[in-house]
């Protein structure tokens, strides 16, 4: 037996166990998206446009994942540019638990064609909350 | 009929939409009155309600659950004595309402979520008295069931009518194929109560086994504006729909208004819910609005400040940051505009002991309307 399989193997198992982890994530996160964000944002993740921003194709949500997570996790408020579009509507906040925010997040970053990158994880909205608790 | 009722009302909105305010140099113009606004306070984040006191003092609720005194436009230390209050999705703090002999026993009435396990709630009502910045004699009058983790429609309006019944609006918790077409639970209904929450032996399902007696009405979906009818002292609610069929409704005995057997809405991803927008034995509303204008807040003008808009319902609306004014031929909506449009996410809209109109705006503030006369 090859040696060099053995690190191929366990590359592969750990890459289909994240893929794997992502999918129960953003299954659990399109029932918090039904309950908590679908009023506004809509069904096809692309807002009201003059009201509330898209998460479809948004550079926002792609390109500021943390700010993205800060919003989920505690609201937004005030100007914010997404698509060359401004908007300055409340968010107001949720209360969604860490793991929400993750299976939530997990979920719109990957849905309507988004591209999101890694899955987001419970360690990763709590180290947003910890920045966000710094603050204060 | 039917139809001709729905071309009507379409027809209706129609020419509503084409009546809208807009502003110049602070100034709102609407078909009959020019408006400007007065700020009373920029110091809320999510003042979900509000209610002025026979002094003048303003009690504001922020729905993340802190409750507190506005007197000539300063806001107090958060007021003590509120219950624990579960603060999830659309549900926290929510609204207020005074006791209709307040000036005599001082009640006032709190709405808010609350949990018996720190994980789900349901919309629940305090009764208690304000003394210096100290809620005293709270008693809980009132708490839907079961609790829900769902965070959307929790309802939470109140409103006394001329008898001293206290109506509650309660949503159908996310559950709307369990809650509201059943009587043998709390969520997708308006209730009726006496002011200590004791059940009124004329409701009409006191005598229906399993039902819950303080139902009043049902088959609502998220009643988030209540007001008494000055004129005929029947009480009126309007609702959310799904995506389309807001509903404005006039709230009488035991009637099922038909949530999700009928409406006019649809789904969020656009898929039908029902092919059914009238049923027998349901209600049709007195109007309805595709798009979801999303309604919070309501009121009937009345009296000297206003007399071009007396009968008018005020209402909010969430999604298109306006108020929006129908006016009203008996229970018919003649005529629809749109009133300080742009102006924000309104959440309540009341009017004074003065006889002005205030609104309470999502991370705005509270604000006067007064109308600018020359």
């Amino acid at each position: 037996m090859k040696v060099w399989i053995i690190p191929l193997l366990a590359a592969c198992i750990v890459s289909f166990q994240q893929d794997n982890d992502l999918a129960a994530s953003m299954e659990r996160g399109k029932e918090i998206y039904e309950d908590f964000c679908i009023t506004c944002h809509q069904a096809d993740g692309k807002g009201l446009p003059g009201a509330f921003p898209p998460l479809a194709e948004s550079d926002y949500l792609l390109k500021k994942r943390e700010a993205s997570i800060r919003a989920v996790k505690y609201g937004q408020q005030g100007e914010i540019v997404v698509n060359d579009v401004t908007y300055n509507a409340i968010m107001t906040p949720l209360y969604l638990a860490d793991d929400e925010v993750a299976d939530v997040m997990n979920y719109i970053l990957h849905s309507w064609g988004n591209d999101g990158g890694d899955i987001v994880t419970v360690e990763e909205v709590e180290k947003v909350k910890e920045a966000e608790e710094a603050k204060e | 009929m039917r139809l001709l009722a729905r071309g009507t009302s379409l027809f209706l909105l129609m020419v509503g939409w084409l009546t809208s305010s807009c502003q110049q140099n602070g100034v709102f113009s609407t078909t009959q009155l020019d408006l400007q606004t007065e700020t009373i306070s920029t110091e809320f984040k999510n003042p979900w309600s509000f209610t002025i006191l026979p002094d003048g003092r303003m009690l504001v609720t922020e729905k993340e659950g802190e409750l507190f005194v506005l007197e000539n436009g300063v806001k107090s230390e958060p007021v003590a004595g509120l219950p624990e209050i579960f603060v999830r999705g659309q549900g926290g703090l929510m609204d207020l309402e005074l006791h209709p002999s307040y000036n005599e026993n001082g009640w006032i009435y709190i709405s808010y979520g609350s949990s018996s396990d720190g994980r789900q709630g349901n919309t629940t009502v305090m009764r208690a008295k304000l003394e210096g910045n100290t809620l005293t004699d709270q008693e809980v009058i009132f708490k839907a069931e079961p609790d829900s983790r769902k965070g959307q429609h929790w309802g939470g309006r109140m409103e006394f009518d001329n008898e001293g019944y206290l109506y509650i609006s309660v949503g159908d918790r996310g559950a709307r194929d369990e809650n509201p077409q059943s009587l043998e639970n709390h969520s997708g209904k308006i209730h009726r109560v006496h002011d200590d929450g004791s059940v009124p032996s004329d409701n009409p399902f006191v005598n229906v086994e399993g039902a819950i007696a303080t139902i009043y009405s049902y088959g609502h979906r998220n009643p988030q504006g209540m007001a008494l009818n000055p004129g005929s002292g029947e009480i009126w609610t309007h609702e959310h729909g799904p995506r389309g069929g807001d509903e404005l409704n006039v709230i009488r005995a035991g009637n099922n208004y038909g949530w999700p057997v009928i409406t006019y809405g649809i789904n969020y991803n656009g898929t039908e819910i029902t092919p059914l927008t009238d049923k027998e034995g349901m209600q049709q509303p007195v109007t309805y609005w595709v798009p979801s204008i999303a309604p919070c807040g309501m009121t009937f003008i009345t009296g000297d400040i206003y007399p071009e808009w007396e009968g008018s319902i005020i209402l909010g609306s969430l999604k298109y940051q306006y108020l929006h004014r129908c006016e009203m031929l008996g229970n018919k909506v003649i005529m629809q505009e749109k009133v300080l449009d742009g102006f924000g996410r309104m959440r309540t809209v009341r009017q004074g002991p003065d006889g002005y109109l205030y609104c309470s705006i999502e991370g705005k503030g509270i604000f006067k309307i007064i109308p600018v006369r020359s």
